[in-house]
């Protein structure tokens, strides 16, 4: 990818700012999040609440699948790809669709690589639980960053956490001497050029889209009044009991996210929610947000 | 003081303030019926023309954005904007259909289709401009009373009413001032022409949108 195709990438991110992308199974859904206002679609086989009371091996969808739904939207369609499995990322380009997800929800394919993302036309969006995560991503050629959160709970304990450990770190780069800079660089692991282009902007130098247990209108604008450029929304709105109405609540919640009364007004008459996860009751080893290195 | 807002619903509005506030001019972001006081022109930024469509319907600003487009309030669509503006859209039911041409959405394919290309506007800037056109439309038949300002290929890629102009590239992911310069004048306002001599800032770069959604002030 060269620099200009990279920018575009970014630039196609950009685009998308202050809207919901939706998790979608099937080309009924896609139409659905479509009707509600999304601004894209994530084309996969199971939401990730699926994908953990399943079990097994998560692994891409089937190209069939994500094909019949990228038919029937006109938005930009998304899918994931296992992280590290760059021949996953090879079917989905050659399947042109608009972004990868290179995923924890899916079961990693690697544990001590993820893919090189440089050698894409297309473009990635990769998870990160800190600043740290988030720039050896870009540094490895992400268009696009996403909280991790703890997908398919419905808990958006772990986003917050995320996007709050995101922003302190980079409120200590931006305030700190630039002699400070190498030591806080190697010991939270950012590649040194990226932290002092972080330092420079005072944020991400890519979109930064909230992910990981968002589930009502007022999830998405806390994810938003904490500094996320838009919303993630996986199980939240297939897994709850009107899932048409509940869209649309939280694409209206995230365009006016500083508006209480508008959130009021989203938040009123929307039915059940996803039932929820107490992270601290989920097995260790099925904590998705811990894949990545 | 004369102000032009940018639709602030979803999309790259950013980008779109910092390209005015490069010009000399005031921009605002416009949420609110009450936000359009005191505008003289009004951007509707790129973004995604399904969600902004049903934004504006559910929050009412569709009749404001009417009401004051009577009024003499000047209109500047880029992308999914142009797509709002439309008077037809092909396959689609239109939204504002405030200005008479006909455009097809997505009409190139994929993001892998995104490209940049220059092209010389003669109405526009002197010099050949940068133009990116991202998941763009294509502007397909214009009706009496439109202008085109740019033709490529078998599409138009930018085009003109006395009070509407429609570009489906993006100017503001660009260091080109010419298009927001152009629509300035066309609300009645005088940018500052010595800000910027050539119209490319060399000041700008793809991260200057940052600058408006800091998490720590530099």
């Amino acid at each position: 990818m060269d620099k200009k195709r990279y920018e575009l990438n970014v630039q196609l991110a950009q685009m998308l700012k202050g809207g919901v992308i939706m998790d979608v199974v099937t080309a009924e859904h896609a139409k659905i999040a479509e009707e509600a206002g999304a601004v894209a679609v994530m084309a996969l086989e199971r939401v990730p609440a699926d994908i953990r009371t399943e079990g097994g091996v998560a692994r891409m969808s089937d190209p069939a699948l994500i094909a019949e739904i990228k038919g029937v939207v006109s938005i930009p369609v998304m899918a994931k790809v296992r992280i590290g499995h760059f021949v996953e990322a090879q079917v989905l380009e050659s399947l042109k669709i608009d972004y990868i997800d290179e995923s924890e929800v899916l079961t990693p394919a690697d544990e001590e690589c993820h893919i090189d993302k440089t050698k894409f036309e297309i473009p990635f969006v990769c998870g990160a639980r800190n600043l740290g995560e988030a720039l050896r991503r870009v540094a490895e050629g992400a268009a696009m960053i996403r909280t991790k959160g703890e997908a398919g709970t419905g808990n958006v304990v772990e986003a917050v956490r995320h996007i709050r450990t995101i922003n302190r770190e980079t409120r200590q780069l931006v305030n700190m001497p630039v002699e400070e800079v190498t030591g806080f660089a190697k010991d939270n692991g950012f590649p040194y050029e990226l932290a002092l282009q972080v330092r420079k902007l005072g944020r991400l130098p890519v979109v930064n889209f909230a992910a990981g247990g968002i589930a009502t209108p007022a999830d998405a604008a806390l994810m938003m009044q904490l500094g996320c450029d838009g919303i993630f929304v996986g199980s939240g709105i297939f897994k709850s009991k009107n899932p048409a109405k509940r869209a649309q609540a939280i694409v209206k919640a995230t365009a006016y996210y500083n508006d209480p009364a508008k959130i009021l007004e989203a938040s009123i008459g929307l039915g059940e929610a996803m039932p929820g996860l107490e992270i601290s009751d989920i097995p260790e080893t099925q904590i998705l947000a811990t894949r990545g290195w | 003081m004369e102000t032009i807002g940018v639709l602030d619903l979803q999309g790259d509005v950013l980008e779109h303030l910092d390209h005015l506030e490069r010009l000399g001019i005031s921009g605002v972001r416009v949420k609110e019926p009450a936000d359009f006081s005191r505008l003289v022109g009004l951007i509707i930024p790129g973004g995604e023309s399904t969600c902004l469509f049903r934004l504006l319907n559910i929050f009412g600003i569709k009749e404001v954005i009417d009401r004051e487009f009577q009024r003499g309030l000047k209109l500047w669509g880029t992308c999914a904007g142009a797509i709002l503006l439309a008077k037809n859209i092909v396959g689609e039911s239109p939204c504002l259909g405030l200005i008479d041409i006909e455009i097809q959405r997505n009409a190139f394919g994929s993001q892998l289709d995104s490209f940049t290309c220059e092209a010389l506007i003669p109405h526009v800037a002197q010099q050949p401009v940068p133009l990116t056109f991202i998941r763009a439309p294509k502007i397909v038949r214009v009706g009496e009373g439109v202008d085109v300002l740019l033709r490529q290929d078998d599409y138009i890629a930018a085009a003109e009413s006395s009070d509407i102009l429609v570009t489906v590239f993006h100017p503001e992911l660009t260091p080109c001032l010419s298009f927001h310069r152009y629509f300035a004048l066309k609300c009645g306002l005088k940018p500052h022409d010595d800000v910027v001599p050539s119209l490319i800032d060399p000041t700008w770069d793809s991260r200057s949108w940052t600058k408006h959604s800091q998490i720590a002030q530099v």
